[in-house]
């Protein structure tokens, strides 16, 4: 087939990425300083004239730069937000200029545990330092820097994307005209933490682990990482929405009285923690782990997220999901509440659904709907 | 942009310039529309529909999907000048806890409902049915409007709950005052407006 027939219209085609190096140091919140770093991203759209029409896309915990379009004509499936960065989308590559940056300690080509550490002149490893949310936002700061980006249209993200959302308003008030926090919190609730751990000893438990040097050994800790996949994955699903897909439907139609795959739910697990085996490293996973777990904005300001917001000049909008159990709708709630009481614009919507929290990733019109139209209420401002 | 209902364009009247407004059960946000864009106003709608909730953001309006059956916890005391709730009074699981809310969060409280006293109400009563006209217009067995009073109720209850009503009037079904609703509002009147505060 040749690429016309496979790449839909309102896609925004082939992409490559592109990698910046920076030699600011970053001094990171853990103590460290980064002397050098690569970050690297892709763009979709053009960056208007008056450079009023860039909109930050902020990936999730296994996210990366790759948002949309297909990275070659041979790619099966589109980068992980297709369904909303294109012609025509909600975010209107038409309209908008789209940056996606793979976060500093991910493993998808920015600087993390898998790059180079100059100092030493093999991989970080375990050693690479813990960066948090603030740290990718000052990271991405930099980036908009040398893209030309004073200020963004829009800043947006989903789950812990949406918390850097949240993180850029607050740290650089007048680089955001919106921030839009999907399927996030101001901070993680206690049973989130827990997740997160037992996720955590998952991978370190695991015999390949080698406390975290196992690419010394030529191994990868992939029980560990596997298991840590199949819970997070039960965790982004809702009741309803496993049932709905599997059921307690048997692979073989029958039972075999025995530990292997049986049920089709069991299978479903086993194939997304192996493919996530391939496609991910096991201390970028504990590291982004350890940077949701420690989100919490308003700790710099004696916990008062009222108090946090007030230096915010963005516009606000969040989004939750009914059925999303990870990061459920009450924590939304209580962003919104500080952002009310702290007299901020925004608007907010849980949107009925039953996929649980991986809705965000999803395209559906009680969704798509609410992003159409605040990305036309974008745009009709810049054109003001 | 989409013109006001005939009781919106009363109220936005009633509404100084440059205020703070909440207007719950906003709809699609043309009311809070209009006052941002010709009187300066700011503020928030409530809603529950996420249809309309789409609209208010098409609108340009600040809304955030709330049941009013919940309550407004999320409001601080004394947070807006006005606090607004048109045609939906009726329909509330608790009005008297939502309109002394509304006094709570706001230093006035603005309210439209459709009066049970008109002389059509009455005439069907008599005959002995559950009315059923243009603003009250479901039967009994599915109508969304569980607390229907009269214009008289309303004055007696917030003459009861100490709240000073500082403007009141009535109009028709095609929102026109006149001489009969001024004088007769709760037999002439088939929507009642007030504007409303604890009193001092």
């Amino acid at each position: 087939m040749t690429m016309p027939d496979q790449i839909p219209a309102n896609s925004v085609g082939v992409v490559s990425s592109s990698k910046l190096h920076f030699r600011d140091p970053l001094d990171l919140d853990c103590g460290v300083t980064l002397q050098e770093y690569d970050l690297v991203y892709e763009c979709y759209g053009e960056l208007n004239a008056e450079r009023s029409n860039a909109v930050l896309i902020c990936h999730a915990l296994s996210g990366d730069h790759h948002a949309a379009g297909y990275n070659s004509v041979d790619e099966a499936k589109p980068g992980w937000w297709d369904n909303c960065i294109g012609p025509g989308k909600p975010i209107d590559t038409n309209i908008y200029f789209v940056v996606s940056s793979n976060n500093l300690g991910g493993c998808a080509g920015s600087t993390g545990p898998l790059s180079i550490n100059p100092s030493v002149g093999t991989a970080y490893g375990p050693d690479f330092p813990i960066v948090t949310v603030r740290d990718w936002v000052e990271s991405q700061s930099r980036l908009a820097d040398a893209l030309g980006v004073t200020r963004w249209a829009a800043v947006m993200g989903g789950s812990l994307g949406g918390m850097q959302a949240l993180q850029w308003a607050i740290d650089y008030p007048d680089r955001v005209a919106h921030s839009i926090v999907i399927a996030a919190a101001s901070k993680l609730s206690t049973q989130n933490i827990a997740f997160n751990e037992v996720a955590r000893q998952a991978i370190r438990y695991d015999t390949s682990f080698h406390e975290g040097h196992y690419l010394d050994h030529d191994v990868v800790p992939e029980r560990g990482l596997m298991l840590a996949r199949m819970l997070g994955h039960i965790t982004y699903l809702s009741d309803d929405g496993l049932h709905a897909k599997f059921g307690r439907e048997l692979r073989d139609g029958k039972l075999n009285f025995g530990y292997d795959v049986e049920f089709q739910i069991e299978s479903y697990l086993r194939h997304q923690g192996q493919a996530f085996v391939g496609r991910f490293d096991a201390n970028s996973y504990l590291l982004m782990t350890k940077s949701l777990d420690y989100f919490d904005p308003a700790a710099q300001f004696n916990d008062d997220l009222t108090a946090t917001l007030k230096r915010c000049t963005a516009q606000f909008l969040v989004v939750s999901f009914t059925s999303d159990w990870r990061f459920p709708p009450t924590k939304s709630r209580e962003l919104v509440r500080a952002l009310l009481d702290a007299d901020k614009d925004v608007s907010y919507i849980d949107v009925d659904s039953e996929q649980g929290h991986d809705s965000f990733l999803l395209e559906f019109p009680a969704y798509h709907d609410v992003l159409h139209s605040y990305f036309a209420r974008i745009a009709r401002e810049i054109d003001q | 942009m989409t013109a006001l209902h005939p009781d919106q364009t009363i109220i936005a009247a009633w509404i100084r310039s440059g205020s703070r407004v909440l207007d719950l059960g906003c709809g699609d946000g043309r009311l809070l529309a209009a006052l941002q864009r010709e009187q300066g106003a700011s503020g928030y709608g409530i809603e529950i529909d996420p249809e309309n909730i789409v609209r208010c953001i098409t609108n340009g309006v600040n809304v955030v999907q709330s049941n009013l059956d919940d309550g407004l916890a999320d409001f601080d005391d004394n947070s807006f000048d006005y606090v607004i709730m048109t045609q939906t009074l009726q329909a509330v699981r608790y009005p008297h806890h939502l309109l002394h809310e509304m006094l709570r969060i706001g230093r006035e409280g603005i309210v439209t409902f459709p009066n049970m006293g008109h002389w059509k109400c009455r005439a069907q009563i008599a005959f002995g049915r559950m009315p059923v006209t243009q603003h009250l217009p479901d039967t009994w067995y599915n109508t969304s409007n569980i607390h229907i009073c009269t214009i008289k109720d309303f004055e007696d209850f917030c003459d009861h709950e100490n709240i000073e009503i500082l403007q009141g009037t009535a109009v028709d079904a095609q929102h026109r005052g006149g001489t009969a609703m001024r004088l007769m509002p709760n037999l002439f009147g088939e929507i009642a407006l007030y504007r409303f505060r604890r009193r001092p």
